[in-house]
C-alpha cells in the first residue's frame, strides 16, 4: 500500500509554540520525520536600532528582547557598556548587590513562566495558574522597585536608576521564603506524577557532546551533564561572594531539564536571601560624572547640575574606540552582548547572543523520530522566547 | 388490589401521557445539568486553582451558561470552503444524539405507585426498560465515535484529521476495555436490563446484618477492579483529561473541532458534558446501586451522579495528558488483560457459589 507523509504547519499561530515560532513538520502518521523551524516573525531590528541610539537609550530596547526576563537583559547590556568604558570596578557594592537580587528574582520569574507553560502544554492546567500566581508577586516587586511590571528599564550604566524603595526588603524576603513551599507544591503535582514522568522521561534527548557542539547553554546544557554556569565560572556582579550550587543532571532528557530548572529556582532563593543579608546602605551609582547622571536634587537646585544632566542626556557619553563581549548567565542560558565602539556616543555595532536562538537549533535533533506530542514537550523544555530569537 | 404495571396494553392514553412527561422531564433535567455542569466545572476548577471562576454574569456567575449559549448562538456560522458540507453539518448532531439517547434506559428511581380512575398503577421511573439496556448503551457509545471521526474528516484540516484519527483509535480500544470490564456485572446479576441490575444490587451486603440498612450489595464492593477499569475506560471514551487527545488543545489546537464555530461548536461542547452525565449515570447504575440509598429514589441517584462528575472535574485539574502511544499501551496492554482476568476469576467464583 502506498503511503505518503503529511506536512503540517505548526505555528506561527499555535497555542504551544510560545509566540510566533513556525515549525514545518513532516509527519508519518504521528511520527515526526523532519522538523524545520522558521523564525523571524517577531523581528523588530533591535540591533540596527541600537546603532542610532546613545548608550543609555538602548537600555529600554533590551527589555523587549526576552520579555520574560527584562532585568537580565538590562544587566547584560550595562555590564558590556561598563566593560567598554572600563568602569566595572567602580560600581558600588550596593548597586551590585541589588543587581544580583533583581537578576535572581528575574530567574525565578522566567522559570515560573517556563514551568507554567511547559506544564500547560503537556496538559497540567493547575500548575500553570499556581505559577502565574507567584509570578504576579514578582512583577509586583518589579513595579515597586522599577515602576514597571514587565519593561523594567531599571539598571543604568554605572549602577541603578534609583535605590530600592523603603520597606521592599521584607517583601522580597517574605516572597523568597514562601517560594520554597510553592516549589514543593509544583513538585507535588508533577515530579511524582506517573503521567508527567511518562511524558518527559527519555523525551527530547540530547547528549552532552551534542549539547556542546550545538552551543546550548543554561539548563539545556546542565541537563545533559555539562557543568557550566557563568555565575560561577566567570563571575560578574560579585557572584563569587555568594554561596550557591550549580544543579547538574546527566540524563539529557526533558525530565532532567525540568529538575535542573526547579533546583536552580531553589538556588536562586538562596542567593536572594544572601543578597538581602548583605545589603548595606551606600551609593547606587558609580562615581564617574562623565557617564552617570547627577542626583536629581542637584539638577533642580544648581545650574551646574542642570548643565551636567543636560549634557549627558543630549550628548551621551563617548567610550573609546574598541570592542567588547560580555556574557551573563541569563535564566535561559548565556546571554551575550558584543558591542563595537568607534569613539562616538552611539555604538558602531551591537550584536546580541540570545540563548533561545542558539538553543532552538537543538529542536530538530530532539524531535525527529519522536511523536507529535513530544514536539510540544521539546519546545517547552527548551524554554524559548521569540522576542529574543528574532530580536 | 395489587397495582399493575402501567403499559400500552392496560391504559394506552395514560401510558402515552406518562411517557411524554418522563421524556420531557428527563431531557430537560439532563440539559439543565449539562448547562450547569459547565458552570460547576469552571467554579470547582477555579477554586482548585486559587481563582474565582465566573463572577460577572448574575450572582456568582450563575447566568454564565446562558451567556455562553447566547454568545455562541449569535456567532457567525463558518463552514470552511474545502469542507465536505453535509458531513460537516451532520457530525456535531451525531455526537450529541447518542449521548442523550443513552439516558432513555437508565432508571432514576424506584417504581412510582398512583391510582387513576380507581385503578392503581405502577410507573417505572425509567423512560423505557429495555431487556438489553446495557447493550443499547454500548451501541450508542459506539455511534458517538462516528460523529467525531466525521467531524475530523469533513473539516478538511490537517489538525482535525489527526484529531479524528486519534479519536477512532482511542475510542475503539477503550470501548473494548470498558465493555469487557462490565461483563462481570452481567455474570453476577444475570441480566442486561439496567433496572434488573439495580434490583440485583439491593441485597444485604455479604450477609452482614449489622451494617446500616441502606448498605446494599453494590457491585463496587464485590467488583472494585471492574469499577476502576470502567471509570477509566469511560473517561477515555468521552475524551476527558487525561485522555483528551482528540482535542488536545495545546497539540492539535482543539483537534476535531478546530474548524467549528457558533452553534455547531456548542453542540460539541454540550455533547462532551452530556457524555459526562451519561457515563456518570451508567457507572452509578452499574456499580453504586443506581437510585438505591438512604434518601428518596432520584435524590440518591443525583447525588451519586454529581459525585462522579466532581471526580471527573477533579481529575481534569490534576493530571497532565497522556501521549498517543502510551494511551494505546495502557488500553491494550494493561486494561484489557486485567478485564479479561477479572472475567475469568469472577466466572470461577460465580460457578463455585452456585
Amino acid at each position: 500500500m502506498a503511503t505518503e507523509t503529511m506536512t503540517i504547519n505548526m505555528g506561527p499561530q499555535h497555542p504551544s509554540t510560545h509566540g510566533v515560532l513556525q515549525l514545518v513538520l513532516e509527519l508519518d502518521g504521528e511520527i515526526v520525520v523532519k522538523a524545520t523551524p522558521h523564525i523571524g516573525f517577531l523581528h523588530r531590528g533591535t540591533e540596527k536600532l541600537s546603532e542610532y541610539r546613545t548608550y543609555h537609550q538602548i537600555i529600554p530596547l533590551t527589555d523587549r528582547l526576552d520579555y520574560l526576563a527584562p532585568m537580565s537583559n538590562n544587566l547584560g547590556y550595562v555590564l558590556a557598556v561598563e566593560k567598554l568604558l572600563g568602569i566595572t570596578d567602580l560600581i558600588p557594592a550596593r548597586a551590585n548587590n541589588i543587581r544580583v537580587i533583581m537578576a535572581e528574582l528575574t530567574r525565578l520569574k522566567s522559570h515560573l513562566v517556563w514551568l507554567a507553560t511547559h506544564a500547560l502544554d503537556i496538559g497540567a492546567m493547575t500548575v500553570f495558574l499556581y505559577c502565574f500566581r507567584e509570578r504576579e508577586e514578582i512583577v509586583d516587586i518589579y513595579e515597586k522597585v522599577a515602576g514597571a511590571r514587565m519593561t523594567t528599564n531599571y539598571f543604568r550604566v554605572g549602577g541603578l536608576s534609583e535605590d530600592l524603595p523603603d520597606g521592599i526588603e521584607p517583601i522580597i524576603r517574605k516572597f523568597a521564603e514562601d517560594m520554597t513551599g510553592h516549589l514543593e507544591t509544583y513538585e507535588g503535582l508533577l515530579t511524582g506524577n506517573r503521567i508527567w514522568q511518562k511524558r518527559t522521561m527519555g523525551v527530547g534527548y540530547i547528549s552532552g557532546q551534542d549539547a556542546i557542539d550545538i552551543g546550548l547553554s543554561g539548563a539545556a546544557l546542565r541537563g545533559s551533564g555539562v557543568d557550566w554556569d557563568l555565575r560561577r565560572d566567570a563571575p560578574y556582579c560579585n557572584y563569587d561572594e555568594y554561596d550557591f550550587d550549580v544543579p547538574v543532571r546527566t540524563e539529557g532528557d526533558t525530565f532532567a531539564r525540568y529538575k535542573v530548572r526547579l533546583d536552580e529556582m531553589r538556588q536562586s532563593i538562596r542567593i536572594i536571601l544572601q543578597g538581602l543579608d548583605k545589603l548595606k546602605p551606600g551609593p547606587i551609582l558609580a562615581d564617574c560624572p562623565q557617564v552617570c547622571l547627577p542626583p536629581k536634587k542637584d539638577v533642580v537646585n544648581t545650574i551646574e547640575g542642570l548643565i551636567h544632566h543636560f549634557k549627558i542626556v543630549t550628548e551621551g557619553f563617548k567610550p573609546e574606540a574598541g570592542e567588547v563581549y560580555v556574557g551573563i548567565e541569563a535564566p535561559k542560558g548565556e546571554l551575550g552582548y558584543y558591542i563595537v565602539s568607534d569613539g562616538s556616543a552611539r555604538p558602531y555595532r551591537m550584536k546580541v547572543r540570545p540563548p533561545s536562538f542558539v538553543n532552538l537549533q537543538a529542536l530538530p535533533q530532539m524531535i525527529e523520530g519522536s511523536l507529535l506530542a513530544d514536539v510540544i514537550a521539546a519546545i517547552g523544555t527548551l524554554d524559548i522566547v521569540l522576542g529574543e530569537i528574532d530580536r | 388490589m395489587t397495582p399493575e404495571v402501567l403499559s400500552l396494553s392496560n391504559a394506552p392514553v395514560l401510558w402515552a401521557a406518562a411517557m411524554l412527561v418522563k421524556i420531557l422531564v428527563a431531557f430537560s433535567v439532563l440539559m439543565f445539568i449539562v448547562a450547569y455542569a459547565t458552570w460547576v466545572e469552571r467554579k470547582v476548577i477555579g477554586r482548585m486553582q486559587s481563582r474565582l471562576g465566573p463572577t460577572m454574569t448574575g450572582p456568582n456567575g450563575l447566568l454564565q451558561p446562558i451567556a455562553d449559549g447566547l454568545k455562541l448562538f449569535f456567532k457567525e456560522d463558518l463552514i470552511p470552503g474545502e469542507a465536505s458540507k453535509f458531513a460537516f453539518i451532520v457530525a456535531p448532531m451525531m455526537i450529541l444524539a447518542p449521548a442523550l439517547i443513552s439516558m432513555a434506559v437508565i432508571p432514576f428511581g424506584g417504581d412510582y405507585e398512583f391510582s387513576f380512575q380507581g385503578v392503581s398503577y405502577l410507573m417505572p421511573m425509567q423512560i423505557t426498560d429495555l431487556n438489553i439496556g446495557m447493550l443499547f448503551i454500548l451501541a450508542m457509545a459506539g455511534l458517538g465515535v462516528y460523529g467525531i471521526v466525521l467531524a475530523g474528516l469533513a473539516s478538511n484540516s490537517k489538525y482535525s484529521l489527526i484529531g479524528g484519527i486519534r479519536a477512532t483509535a482511542q475510542m475503539i480500544s477503550y470501548e473494548l476495555a470498558a465493555g469487557l470490564s462490565i461483563i462481570v456485572i452481567f455474570m453476577m446479576s444475570e441480566t442486561l436490563s439496567l433496572s434488573g441490575i439495580v434490583a440485583a444490587q439491593q441485597e444485604v451486603l455479604w450477609g452482614i446484618t449489622s451494617l446500616p440498612s441502606w448498605m446494599h450489595n453494590w457491585y463496587i464492593f464485590s467488583q472494585p477492579l471492574a469499577f476502576g477499569l470502567f471509570v477509566v475506560g469511560s473517561m477515555a471514551e468521552i475524551n476527558r483529561t487525561p485522555f483528551d487527545l482528540p482535542e488536545a488543545e495545546t497539540e492539535l489546537v482543539s483537534g476535531f473541532c478546530t474548524e467549528y464555530s457558533s452553534m455547531k461548536y456548542a453542540l460539541f461542547f454540550m455533547a462532551e458534558y452530556a457524555n459526562m452525565v451519561t457515563i456518570s449515570a451508567i457507572s452509578t447504575t452499574l456499580f453504586l446501586g443506581g437510585w438505591d440509598g438512604p434518601f428518596f429514589g432520584w435524590i440518591n441517584f443525583l447525588i451519586k451522579v454529581f459525585g462522579f462528575m466532581f471526580f471527573f472535574i477533579w481529575v481534569r485539574a490534576t493530571f497532565p495528558r497522556l501521549r498517543y502511544d502510551q494511551l494505546m499501551q495502557l488500553g491494550w496492554k494493561v486494561m484489557i488483560p486485567l478485564a479479561l482476568g477479572n472475567i475469568v476469576v469472577t466466572a470461577i467464583a460465580v460457578l463455585l457459589c452456585q
